[in-house]
């Protein structure tokens, strides 16, 4: 059984029909891409899972479990965590409470401790500036913490939205890293990309999204090597 | 010798930790401010210091008014314009239980419950009007939220104006004319015994009857109120509750997609946010021993607001600073101004000025009329001055000194290509 499968969604965004029928489905311990160009529905696939967007039609399963249409905080206790488009950190939240209110839907006030901790280590650039508010981080650093923050949910899945829009390219390869490095430690990983080359490069698999559509899928090998995905991701 | 040294080092350095912490250093001078308050109010008048006392327990409402307000605006962010509302349904409450006004409604029966047991009811009625109230605002931000708020200010004291007598459902808060004679808070039952009746050589007459004559009991009261929500409020704060209103605040978003349940948490703020204000309508009922809705108009709702964003929006002890300013000006500048302005006109020579004649109403009574032009004055003056408020939270400061927020969100536009 997937650890996440989408059956044909439609979302809408008001009147606006952003996904025609998207299908996905995630197993357990893998990293799967969404490539595709602006507009083509990656941050809607995304929202309609994490239950911002919910789908006008199609369902959403999670571990076997009929997730559709459940509200945001109910997704994230369930164990999918999420960092969102744009970071969206907590700017006048110290660091320490940006990574506290990631535990949110968590009760257990000691292991809480311990993961805050072993976020700082994994991030050794947000343990200099835990007592820092979000807002005078710096891009590279907000991102970290953002997913830090998402992993403090200890999420089962993780949703990526685009973590490397806007950084240094030194930057862009830490955090490609990062990603390998939690993977690896057990966290499924959904990860959204314009950089396809550096997504397919970590990614086990890979679905090419044009308007709204699923129009390729494969493991991360296939499509690099696929002279269409070449042409119009990888610049090729 | 030298370990006499070393320990009167370390109490040094015990100090200068304790009061390097700048709210714990306002909140020391203010406790013994409070604590020395009636003593120097009567020596410095004479004896004569009770209507001093008397207004500084007024005061003390308006803090505990501001501590709730915070919670709303401050913590939450959630514009609240109608804030006194709650004010009203707390003193409505009290007032409405603890009178013979009620014989006269269709029930036929008037209520007397105790005013410390009151206390915790007018708490609950107006933490449930305020998730009642807060329900239908929940989808709404910034400039509409305000605007519903402001409704709901306007709407709560035309309401108890409505239903008095001659209204078509009887007579149920005593209309214009509010509700009179509402009882004194008695000592606790607990606390009678031999010395029933008899005054307690403390505080004299220990016995709440006549605010006027004896304010001290009102003032300790109302001091006991407003530190015991002191400590509540500093409590949420710090707890997962007060760090998921400040997510909220933040970004709505991020904060449901951590978990937070943004709907439960709006809720909650403006439903405690209204249980401090209940609070302090009960108290101040009792204080007045009448209530009237011509007590609860917008300019109170706009009065709390101002005290919270002068103060220092979201940090506690700024806000209890703003409270007192506020009320020092309104309650005690602004009331005597115009006898200042007359008697320093006619000690420099310009007595004419007192005297009307033509159009001139004279000085005293020219600057009570432009009282709301001198307090407009203050406050535009005090907010060039200080922008944050006058202590504003850590966190604000460091946005200025380090550089703010949006400055990170631009470096994220500029790699983008949107």
């Amino acid at each position: 059984m997937a650890l996440l499968e989408v059956d044909s969604i439609n979302t809408f965004y008001g009147r606006v029909q952003a996904l025609h029928g998207v299908s996905l489905s995630i197993e357990e311990g893998e990293i799967v891409t969404l490539i595709g160009s602006n507009g083509a529905g990656k941050t809607t696939t995304l929202r309609t899972i994490s239950g911002l967007n919910p789908p006008a039609k199609g369902r959403v399963r999670f571990r076997g479990r009929d997730i559709t249409g459940l509200a945001p905080n109910r997704v994230v206790g369930l164990g999918i965590g999420q960092v969102p488009e744009g970071r969206r950190v907590f700017h006048r939240m110290t660091v320490r409470d940006n990574l506290f209110l990631g535990a949110y839907v968590r009760n257990d006030r000691d292991d809480i401790r311990g993961d805050e901790e072993q976020m700082l280590t994994l991030f050794p650039r947000l343990k200099e500036r835990r007592n820092q508010i979000g807002g005078t981080l710096s891009g590279g650093e907000q991102q970290m913490l953002a997913i830090g923050r998402a992993l403090m949910s200890r999420p089962k899945l993780l949703l990526l939205d685009e973590p490397s829009l806007g950084l240094a390219p030194i930057m862009v390869d830490t955090i490609f890293q990062v990603i390998r490095d939690i993977n690896q430690r057990g966290t499924t990983i959904l990860l959204i990309e314009q950089n396809a080359a550096k997504a397919l490069a970590v990614a086990n698999r890979g679905y090419v999204l044009e308007t709204g559509r699923v129009v390729k899928e494969g493991t991360a090998r296939a499509l690099l090597e696929s002279p269409d995905v070449q042409r119009a991701y990888l610049g090729i | 010798m030298s370990r006499q040294v070393s320990s009167s080092d370390s109490a040094m350095r015990w100090a200068t930790g304790f009061f390097r912490d700048r709210n714990r250093t306002i909140y020391t001078i203010l406790l013994v401010g409070a604590l020395l308050f009636p003593s120097i109010a009567d020596i410095t008048t004479g004896g004569e210091g009770n209507h001093l006392v008397s207004t500084a327990a007024d005061a003390g409402v308006f803090v505990l008014l501001a501590i709730g307000l915070n919670i709303v605006v401050g913590f939450a962010g959630l514009l609240d314009l109608g804030y006194a509302a709650f004010f009203a349904i707390g003193a409505y409450t009290y007032g409405l239980l603890a009178s013979g006004l009620l014989s006269g409604s269709p029930l036929h029966q008037e209520f007397h419950f105790p005013f410390w047991i009151m206390l915790f009811v007018a708490m609950g009625v107006a933490a449930a009007f305020g998730a009642i109230l807060g329900a239908p605002t929940l989808r709404l931000r910034g400039d509409y939220l305000a605007i519903v708020t402001l409704g709901f200010g306007e709407i709560v004291p035309r309401i108890f104006r409505f239903l008095g007598a001659g209204s078509p459902i009887g007579n149920w808060t005593g209309g214009v004319n509010g509700i009179a004679a509402i009882d004194p808070p008695t000592l606790p039952f607990f606390l009678t015994g031999p010395w029933v009746g008899a005054p307690i050589q403390v505080v004299k007459p220990f016995d709440f009857s006549d605010p006027i004559a004896y304010p001290m009991d009102f003032y300790l009261l109302i001091l006991i109120l407003v530190v015991l929500s002191i400590f509540a409020v500093n409590n949420l704060q710090n707890s997962r509750l007060g760090r998921a209103w400040m997510a909220v605040r933040e970004d709505e978003v991020a904060a449901a997609a951590s978990g937070v349940n943004t709907v439960a948490i709006k809720l909650l703020a403006f439903s405690i946010g209204a249980s401090f204000s209940g609070f302090a309508g009960c108290y101040y009922g009792a204080k007045l021993s009448t209530v009237g809705s011509e007590n609860f108009e917008f300019i109170v709702s706009v009065t709390i607001l101002i005290m919270v964003v002068l103060g220092g929006m979201g940090n506690i002890p700024g806000v209890i600073v703003g409270a007192l300013t506020i009320s020092f000006v309104n309650f005690y500048v602004l009331t005597n101004l115009p006898d200042y302005a007359s008697s320093i006109a006619s000690t420099i020579g310009l007595d004419f000025l007192n005297k009307s004649s033509g159009d001139w109403i004279g000085l005293h009574d020219e600057v009570q009329r432009l009282n709301y032009l001198i307090f407009g004055l203050i406050l535009v003056v005090v907010m060039l001055l200080r922008p944050q408020g006058l202590f504003p939270s850590r966190i604000r400061e460091q946005e200025l000194e380090k550089g703010t927020a949006e400055e990170a969100v631009f470096d994220l536009r500029e790699g983008s290509p949107e």
